[in-house]
């Protein structure tokens, strides 16, 4: 699904290195989590797979379902497959988030060649999606994030990849700002998008979130690599003794 | 005090070019137009109120030509609604194509027809001149004076639909100046809209009265001919607790000058005046306001976007004068551009001159380009760069739009935006 290959970026207007030789690859249906301390380039990891402006790719690739990734632009990249729910959702007054997802939805389709969707069937599928992450009528006709709480604004992520069906997503610390049942419902959200076709890369600090979003695999990404993978048992040991022993264990 | 050379010469040159009508109540307040007029001299590249707009071709004796644009089948605005209709071609009044003037709880007459006397007597000219001070306005004076034509509109009971006046540009010389009156009784609501370009260049005077706890809404888009020059003006007086909204829509053009005076009388009373422009090119546009809080707790807001592109220029003037007794006035001001290239230009001139001691006034005036971050989020969810900045642009002059109260028409405004954006990318 997702291949990336000793990816090194640095960020365009300065001489900083942060990525220095990523190396991963999440197979379609299988959920990848990425843990690490601030500053890791987990972050910088997400917005370089999405294609935005400010990195500079130095060396290696990245691949979605054998597609350069790095060669599209970032709309083509959400046209492939590829879905970052963001971090900071950004605010967009004066546009309906509903008008908002209907535009976003038809781009990808008609980017896809495939016919665009009509205004009755949007409104029955957004309806049933918006249901079951308690997204109310008054929510969708609000303009895009403006005035929603922490919570709201990520489970309006999860209600625009719910909609957009993409192959690969990508969750950006999507449980920072979270209380305990706003992240429940995020991570009921998510785990009823995963299936046999679609991958998950899941980055997060904190194990909790993957209680409610079981990892098949945990990658441990420090200074600009990843320097150790396991099974979801490494998210615990993360979670108790932190990150200092593996850092002087990659040393 | 003599004018200098120059202002005397070109005042006198456009004076001289035009007849004073005659006949009726009017002449009056005509002739005290004119000698405001003449005192005053018509506006000069060097007056400091005409520092970011150039007045030559105001000013200038014939109208410079500009060319009607062509709309194809693209419906006018306000054309689906329920209204009463009335439209001028070229200035001059088109009977045929206008509803009668017939519209309960509403008195309309025409300034051309009306000879006896007249309800308007008491306000045609009095709140132009009002407004003269502590700034000149000479294109107002000099409309109240050669008005050929207008509407006097007395709004008795809050009428069942909104008065649409229409204004059609059909000849490329056109030099068109029309005043409008609008009275508004206690307890009545109205909403007047207004679009089209009017004229190759125009000259409008809208004269505003709210009695105690009337309402006014008023809605304008200014036609989207490029070439056209227009110079408009509303003078409003606001009684206590009324009412008055204003919002004008204005997509290309090469001179827009839009002045609102507005003057707050009565005790809290509302007056939001908002403004969209968004123009390419040789575009120019012009927001000048001058709000007075004369009255105890009134409210006031000033909302101006701007988008330009391709070397446009925007201007924003805008003053809150709070007088010594308008206690606990609330004074709001905000004038913003969104310069989509670095040749575009955006001018503002934020003003507070407060004489109470117990008032809330906050001003801002920013100038930005397009907001990454939020580029990159529609992008990231497959938006083409290009519909990605149209959204945004919409985004940026939200606040204003936001500002008319029907959000149908809301709506119909943001459509029209939407259209010019998308010519724009071809």
């Amino acid at each position: 699904m997702l291949e990336i290959k000793n990816l090194h970026v640095k960020l365009e207007e300065e001489d900083k290195q942060i990525l220095k030789g990523v190396d991963l690859t999440v197979e379609a249906g299988k959920v990848h989590a990425i843990m690490g301390p601030n500053g890791s380039g987990k972050s910088t990891l997400s917005y370089v797979l999405s294609g935005k402006d400010g990195y500079e790719v130095t060396d290696g690739s990245a691949e979605l379902l054998g597609e350069d990734l790095l060669e599209m632009e970032t709309e083509e990249r959400a046209a492939a497959g590829l879905f970052l729910a963001f971090q900071y959702p950004v605010e967009i007054p004066g546009v309906g988030n509903m008008t908002f997802l209907r535009t976003a939805v038809n781009a990808q389709r008609k980017a896809r060649g495939q016919e665009e969707m009509s205004s009755a069937e949007f409104l029955k599928v957004i309806r049933e999606k918006a249901k079951s992450l308690k997204i109310d009528a008054e929510m969708l006709k609000r303009p895009v994030n403006v005035g929603f709480s922490g919570g709201e604004k990520k489970r309006n992520e999860i209600l625009q990849m719910a909609m957009l069906e993409p192959k690969m997503c990508i969750l950006d610390e999507t449980d920072s700002g979270l209380d305990v049942d706003a992240m429940k419902l995020v991570a009921d959200g998510v785990n009823a998008l995963r299936d046999e076709g679609r991958g998950f890369l899941v980055i997060t600090h904190y194990q909790r979130l993957l209680d409610h979003i079981k990892p098949d695999v945990v990658h441990i990404m420090a200074n600009g690599r990843i320097i150790k993978t396991g099974g979801p048992e490494l998210a615990l040991e993360v979670e108790q003794n932190g990150y200092a022993d593996l850092l002087e264990e990659a040393q | 005090m003599a004018l200098p050379q120059a202002k005397q010469t070109a005042t006198e040159a456009r004076l001289s070019a035009l007849t004073l009508p005659t006949g009726g109540w009017p002449d009056a307040a005509r002739r005290d137009a004119l000698s405001r007029v003449q005192a005053m001299g018509l506006p000069g590249a060097r007056d400091e109120y005409w520092k970011y707009t150039p007045p030559s071709t105001l000013v200038q004796v014939d109208a410079p030509q500009a060319q009607a644009l062509d709309h194809g089948d693209e419906a006018p605005l306000f054309e689906g609604r329920d209204r009463l209709k009335i439209v001028f071609v070229d200035g001059v009044f088109d009977a045929e194509a206008s509803d009668d003037l017939a519209l309960e709880g509403v008195q309309i007459d025409r300034l051309a027809e009306v000879k006896d006397i007249h309800w308007a007597k008491d306000l045609y000219g009095v709140l132009e001149a009002r407004g003269q001070k502590p700034v000149d306005r000479p294109l107002a004076a000099l409309n109240t004076a050669f008005a050929t034509d207008g509407l006097l509109i007395h709004v008795t009971q809050t009428p069942s639909k909104p008065i649409h006046i229409s204004y059609v540009h059909s000849d490329s010389a056109s030099d068109a100046i029309l005043h409008h009156v609008v009275k508004v009784d206690a307890g009545a609501e109205a909403t007047i809209l207004e679009n089209g370009p009017a004229a190759a260049r125009f000259n409008k005077v809208m004269e505003v009265d709210l009695a105690d706890t009337a309402k006014l809404h008023h809605i304008r888009a200014q036609g989207r001919d490029h070439e056209r020059r227009a110079a408009t003006h509303i003078f409003a007086r606001l009684g206590t607790e009324s009412v008055f909204k204003t919002f004008t829509l204005t997509v290309n053009g090469v001179l827009t000058r839009n002045e609102c005076v507005v003057e707050l009388t009565g005790d809290d009373a509302v007056a939001h005046i908002a403004g969209a422009c968004m123009g390419d090119g040789d575009f120019h546009h012009d927001d000048t306001v001058f709000v007075t809080h004369d009255a105890v707790g009134c409210e006031s807001r000033q909302v101006f976007k701007k988008v330009l592109r391709n070397g446009a220029t925007g201007v924003f003037q805008g003053k809150i004068l709070v007088k010594p007794d308008a206690q606990k006035t609330d004074g709001y001001q905000i004038s913003q551009s969104l310069l989509l290239d670095e040749d575009s230009q955006f001018l503002a001139k934020p003003e507070l001159e407060i004489y109470a001691d117990d008032v809330a006034c906050s001003h801002g005036s920013t100038s930005g380009a397009i907001d990454e971050d939020g580029l990159f989020y529609l992008r990231a969810r497959g938006l083409p760069r290009g519909t990605a900045e149209d959204l945004l642009t919409i985004a940026f002059i939200a606040e204003a739009v936001q500002e008319v109260e029907d959000t149908s028409l809301q709506e119909e405004l943001v459509e029209r935006v939407a259209g010019w954006l998308e010519r724009r990318r071809g």
